[in-house]
């Protein structure tokens, strides 16, 4: 089947769509997304997290079918508009919240979706936001310290505004 | 493999006619797992997320009718008051994301014995019904006669969910669920609990410590008759150890769990006496606080 | 860019950017267009040694750019995927592929009858068969391979292959691995590759000072004897075991992989493919994560026999339950131990003996032996040792490395020992320990002399001096914060809070007379007006922060801003194994001396040309600087076209193999110590746990760069964490019945506490800056010390872990 959808802000096509296949399979395989990773496939990862119509949600678990007419933002929609890099991804890298950085992608989109709704999360409320995606290298210490900074540069970018 | 995208309600209907091995999917998070691992290969994928009515709730008097669809995070958010047993249960469903998708017509269309929100929707009481629908007309089942069997419900092959009718709590509500982790877990057993003061009754669910959701129905009669033979509804005073230590043990007895790798049949049984106590004493002195308060 | 680099992979116009950008460096380099980490990394900063750098792959990872072994694409590529045994052992009588071959879209059905060399491999005994031979010898192993046009034209073709099976009875437990007469072989007495013999892969002996006789027995006031048992982890890395295989025109294979070690894979796969090594090309493509899994090869060779067979590019992307059978696991082991001390609190003697469940296939087992057998005493002076360690071929999975192994399993058991004899000394645990903690000088009972700094006791007494979590608020209660969480299991109800110490040694690089040697290759050249060096090296990166680290390096010896990290591929000499908490040490080291032969270099030829006679010369910003007479020239200017570019192989000191009776060799290269304290909230009722804290302290000996290092004991920290309380593989007479990320559980970020982490920097002057591997010590430490505190919280034994609800409910 061909499925049509906007991922990150541009119209794709795919054609020869299995049935059976996840919107993860669509972005990595087929319109040239891999950013969004293929971890478990299973939902208990989060790394594949992307935006459905602006809602967090593990695209492993999308089947490709329902997103026709939908709009999806990736990993690699995060950025700014001028190529820089977004809030939470600089915030992500400045912390060392990175490793091996499989688990980054769907972290920054779930971190992301986070300040979008609280820009100032209390630890656990970071934590409850979080747990759903996991990570084996960093003992998710300096992905606290990443969130706790891409707030704090929010707020404070909001208050200078 | 076909892949459907029924457009409204009875367009799905006419579907699942035509295609009656059908898999309806909405939020995917059961669906998907098996596609993705080749645990299922239906003759055709019934995707439901065009038919929006799917995705809203409503109050009519005493009764929330819950749309199959209703996201779970849309539950804990805004439904917490009228259903706080079932807001409770939705909060321990899987992850964010997983909430963000997954509702209670998906864990009701699997009927596995660890779907989450069936400690709840039993617990709610025997008034709770689930709405479904074929091209032969709409029927609704009561809940506890809903599941029958390992993974197996009583709705027909041409069937589908369409709301959960459930009726606005009148008393407090509780659910508690063991997993061996402190996220993202598939229930050991779970125990989902309810006073309904407005017809003396208590509600009950046991989850993943049976071949089906189940009730516990010698616990509920005991505590009832407690409740109503000492006057304790209209008084709120205290419960005594005796009697939730009992209330405990009937839960315990109620359940006829297996071992397997998430846990032993002894420890689910054991969990769910403490679960029960626990949760009973919750809303018992919630209850308590709100007849004083009354008073 | 070369010819084959243009017919590689268009991924797609988003991904395609500045394929120039590879040149940089002036290199011929194999490229993958727009999969900017196969080429070369570029990052100014002028963060040398002891600095926190950012990554030089951080900004592709954040972007989503970063090309991992999974997102490798090519336009005409096939996809394999391997059949597997649902038996943990069976002979099998036939494989019917005709059916699976007539499905659309299928190229090939391969069995081992296709294989073209040596049908065996393995890292350090040749037993496993590439693709199964007339037997399965444990539940998953792959038996034939399928390469089609989708995904699930490959699974359809899987399920079409008929395999007939006799079904045999495993050999799973001890009792019946030894006793072979009995239960059978797991490999018949004539198959041995190696040393060992009897269902034994193999097995070492130590004995110290006068071992352990009823005499010594005697010197001692309090005897403390008990079994312990743990479980089997999983490294549960992200990234799934994967890559592409492109077949060349000259005949050979290129394949993009994500492993840990490329030439030892190479090695490997060479034979099998019937290939000379120089036509087996691999570059390291982005790795998800590693700790062992990845030393054996789990993809490799499937995917050069299908691309070999169907002159195609084939993927292989293993899913998350194939990747529980695709790669091997921490050994379980099963250990009984027996410790005396005086009444003063001072060891006399330790016996021990240690089962390792080795599996199907050797894999690394005879290397756990050696470290469970030289390290099983753990960081003390214990003057009578006597231990034996041995590893079991079976019928279960199969078991290898993983971070810290054999050292781990010891180390659950010495540490549970110290508890106990405290607890019957009626001593506080951290000063027992302390007492008998090993330093500098000291003998470890190998008759190896300590020979750098050991603080053991220092490292106990500061996780000891950092200050406590505050207690349990039961008025403002965060049910986040507690046992269960968000599943409201408590309100505050059975709550108790335990704290348990503990401290742990693990080797450093590979030991017993093995060189694991490392090579590097440093070049410099003018490029844009900048001097810029560029690093080549076939490390494997796999998220640890190697490549910043080796920028580092260079930037601190050359004086220069601009580094390149060129893509980790065979075109230079073997870095080794990103394992054994090596890497920095290694090639590290190596990158350190390529570059003081440049800066050497560099130098030399000023002196040629300008006859400077000054001693003092070195680089700094860039300039040739004489530390008593200043600037003397401009990198820029002397080097003007010219490059140099050198390659040094880096070489540890040598260690010799221990004696297979006594244990005694100078065997190991180095050896770290961390030390932990945990803080742990019990739902005495329900048996559920939360780690309130888990604190470490580490010796670390120089911190080349101290983010990453924090990162990496917070990781392994957290790694035990989850060995304490939640990761096991479950096997049931050689079935995994829990092969998912549903129910092989590793710990969320609600199930991690803060980790407050005191590094300390006692350099060893045998290590290159000092320096002293960090990745796998804490995952030796925590673990026990978690256990202690749940212990202390609940006065249960625990001799077992993962510690279960059941075990804390007594429901087992």
């Amino acid at each position: 089947m061909r499925v049509t959808f906007t991922a990150n802000g541009k119209p794709v096509e795919a054609d020869d769509v299995w049935e059976g296949e996840s919107l993860l399979y669509v972005l990595r395989e087929r319109v040239g997304l891999p950013g969004s990773k293929n971890a478990c496939e299973q939902g208990e990862c989060g790394s594949c997290t992307v935006y459905l119509d602006g809602t967090p949600v593990c695209s492993c678990l999308v089947a490709a079918g329902q997103v026709q007419d939908r709009e999806v933002r990736t990993v690699e929609g995060l950025a700014e508009e001028n190529g820089e890099l977004g809030l939470v991804q600089q915030a992500f890298i400045d912390a060392g919240a990175v490793q091996c950085g499989f688990c980054t992608p769907g972290l920054l989109v779930q971190t992301d979706a986070l300040l979008e709704t609280d820009a100032q999360p209390s630890d656990s409320d970071i934590r409850e936001a979080l747990s759903g995606n996991l990570c084996r290298c960093t003992g998710y210490e300096k992905i606290m310290d990443a969130v706790r900074l891409a707030s704090a540069r929010k707020c404070a970018k909001a208050a200078s505004e | 493999m076909e892949f459907l995208r029924p457009a409204t309600w009875d367009e799905a209907l006419a579907a699942k006619a035509e295609y009656p091995t059908a898999l309806p999917i909405s939020g995917g998070t059961d669906v998907m797992v098996e596609m993705n691992f080749d645990v299922h290969r239906p003759s055709a994928i019934l995707d439901l997320n065009r038919i929006t009515e799917l995705t809203e709730w409503s109050i009519d008097g005493d009764v929330v009718r819950l749309g199959a669809s209703v996201p779970y995070s849309r539950i804990i958010n805004e439904l917490s008051g009228p259903l706080p047993g079932l807001a409770l249960a939705a909060h321990t469903v899987g992850s964010p994301q997983i909430r963000n998708r997954g509702g209670v017509g998906g864990n009701l269309g699997a009927a596995s014995p660890a779907g989450d929100s069936h400690p709840a929707l039993l617990a709610a009481g025997r008034d709770v019904f689930v709405e479904v629908a074929s091209v032969r007309g709409t029927r609704m089942i009561a809940i506890d006669d809903f599941y029958v069997g390992v993974k197996r419900n009583s709705m027909e092959q041409d069937e589908l969910i369409r709301a959960v009718h459930i009726p606005v709590a009148d008393g407090p509500q509780q659910f508690s669920k063991i997993g061996t982790r402190n996220a993202m877990v598939i229930a050991v057993c779970a125990f989902g609990f309810a006073l309904h003061p407005k017809n003396g009754t208590v509600g009950t669910g046991i989850g993943s410590a049976a071949p089906t959701p189940r009730r516990a129905v010698e616990a509920e009669q005991y505590l009832q008759g407690v409740l109503a033979e000492r006057g304790l509804w209209e008084s709120g005073d205290l419960l005594g150890t005796e009697v939730i230590q009992k209330f405990g043990e009937l839960v315990k007895a109620a359940a006829s769990p297996i071992d397997d790798v998430r846990g032993t049949a002894d420890y689910r049984r054991h969990a769910l006496a403490v679960m029960a106590r626990r949760t009973l004493t919750w809303t018992w002195n919630d209850y308590s606080k709100q007849i004083r308060s009354a008073a | 860019m070369n010819e084959r680099s243009e017919r590689i992979i268009q991924h797609s116009a988003w991904r395609s950017h500045r394929t120039s950008e590879a040149r940089a460096g002036g290199l011929s380099t194999r490229t993958i267009q727009g999969q900017k980490n196969l080429q070369d990394i570029r990052q100014a900063s002028k963060d040398g040694i002891g600095g926190s750098p950012l990554r030089p792959d951080g900004t592709l990872k954040v972007k989503g750019e970063f090309a991992y072994s999974s997102d490798m694409w090519h336009e005409d590529m096939l996809w394999g995927m391997a059949l597997r045994s649902p038996h943990p052992r069976a002979n099998i009588l036939s494989v019917d592929i005709s059916d699976a071959l007539k499905v659309p879209g299928v190229y090939a059905v391969l069995t081992h009858d296709d294989i073209p060399g040596t049908k065996y491999y393995g890292l350090e005994i040749q037993d496993q068969p590439a693709l199964a031979i007339d037997k399965v010898r444990y539940h998953g192993e792959a038996i034939a391979l399928v390469a089609a046009d989708h995904p699930e034209t490959a699974r359809r073709a899987v399920k079409k292959i008929k395999v007939e099976y006799e079904v045999l009875t495993p050999i799973v437990t001890e009792e019946q691995c030894l006793n072979p007469e009995v239960y059978g072989y797991v490999h018949e007495p004539h198959e041995y590759k190696s040393h060992g013999s009897g269902n034994i892969v193999h097995s070492q002996k130590l004995v110290s000072g006068g071992g352990v006789t009823d005499e010594i027995r005697a010197l001692a006031d309090v005897i403390i004897k008990s079994d312990y048992e743990v479980g089997m982890q999983d490294q549960a890395f992200l990234g799934p075991e994967s890559g592409l295989a492109v077949p060349a025109e000259d005949g050979g294979i290129d394949l993009y992989i994500a492993t840990q070690w490329l030439h030892v894979d190479r090695q490997q796969m060479a034979p099998v493919l019937a290939l000379p090594e120089e036509k087996v090309r691999l570059t390291l493509a982005g790795v998800g994560g590693a700790f062992g899994g990845r030393e054996d090869l789990s993809m490799q060779i499937h995917a050069c026999l299908l691309a070999q067979h169907t002159g195609k590019p084939v993927k292989i992307v293993y899913a998350r339950d194939e990747s529980f059978f695709g790669h091997v696991h921490r050994h379980p082991a099963k250990m009984t131990y027996e410790h005396g001390a005086t009444r003063d609190g001072r060891l006399v003697f330790a016996d021990a003996r240690i089962v390792l469940d080795g599996g199907a296939y050797a894999s690394a087992s005879p290397a756990v032996v050696g470290n469970a057998a030289s390290l099983g005493h753990g960081p003390y002076v214990i003057p009578n040792v006597r231990m034996e360690a041995i590893a079991l071929y079976s019928n279960n999975p199969s078991c290898g490395a993983m971070r810290g192994f054999g050292a781990v399993q010891a180390a659950f058991a010495y540490e549970s020992q110290m508890d106990k004899l405290a607890a019957a000394l009626d001593m506080d645990p951290v000063e027992l320990r302390q007492l008998n903690a090993m330093a500098e000088g000291d003998y470890m009972p190998t008759g190896q002399q300590i020979d750098s700094p050991a603080p053991v006791a220092e490292l106990l007494q500061r996780v000891k001096d950092m200050p406590l979590p505050p207690p349990l608020d039961l008025d403002n209660l965060d049910i986040r914060q507690i046992p269960g969480a968000l599943s409201n299991t408590s309100h505050g109800e059975g709550i108790v809070r335990g704290i348990g110490y503990s401290v742990g040694i693990k080797n450093v690089g590979f030991s017993e007379g093995f060189d694991d040697y490392s090579t590097a290759r440093v070049r410099i050249e003018v490029i844009g007006g900048e001097p810029v060096a560029m690093v080549h090296t076939a490390m494997a990166e796999v998220g640890q922060g190697g490549v910043t680290v080796h920028a580092q390096i260079v930037r601190t010896e050359l004086g220069v801003e601009q580094v390149t990290i060129h893509p980790a591929n065979t075109e230079v000499g073997s870095a080794g194994s990103t394992s054994a908490s090596r890497q920095t040490y290694m090639t590290g080291g190596a990158v350190k001396l390529a570059a003081e032969a440049v800066k050497q270099a560099v130098i030399d030829k000023g002196r040629r040309r300008y006859g400077w006679t000054q001693s003092d010369l070195t680089l700094i910003g860039g300039k040739v600087v004489s530390e008593s007479q200043g600037a003397l020239i401009s990198v820029v200017d002397l080097l003007g076209d010219e490059a140099i570019d050198l390659t040094r192989e880096h070489h540890h000191r040598p260690t010799v193999p221990f004696d297979k009776e006594t244990g005694q060799g100078f065997g190991h290269v180095q050896y770290t110590f961390c030390a932990n304290r945990a803080v742990v909230d019990v739902d005495v009722e329900l048996g559920l746990v939360k780690v309130v804290e888990l604190t470490a302290a580490q010796d670390v000996g120089r911190a080349l760069n101290p983010l990453s290092v924090v990162g990496q004991i917070q990781g392994g920290c957290t790694q035990a964490l989850g060995l304490a309380v939640m990761e096991e593989i479950i096997v049931k007479d050689g079935k995994v019945r829990n092969a998912s990320f549903t129910d092989y559980l590793i710990p969320t970020i609600l199930d991690t506490p803060p980790i407050p982490v005191d590094v300390l920097e006692r350099p060893d002057p045998h290590a290159p800056y000092g320096l002293r591997g960090v990745g796998e010590a804490p995952t030796v430490s925590a673990t026990p010390s978690i256990v202690a505190a749940i212990r202390a919280a609940t006065g249960l034994a625990l001799n077992r872990i993962p510690v279960r609800p059941e075990h804390l409910t007594d429901t087992l």
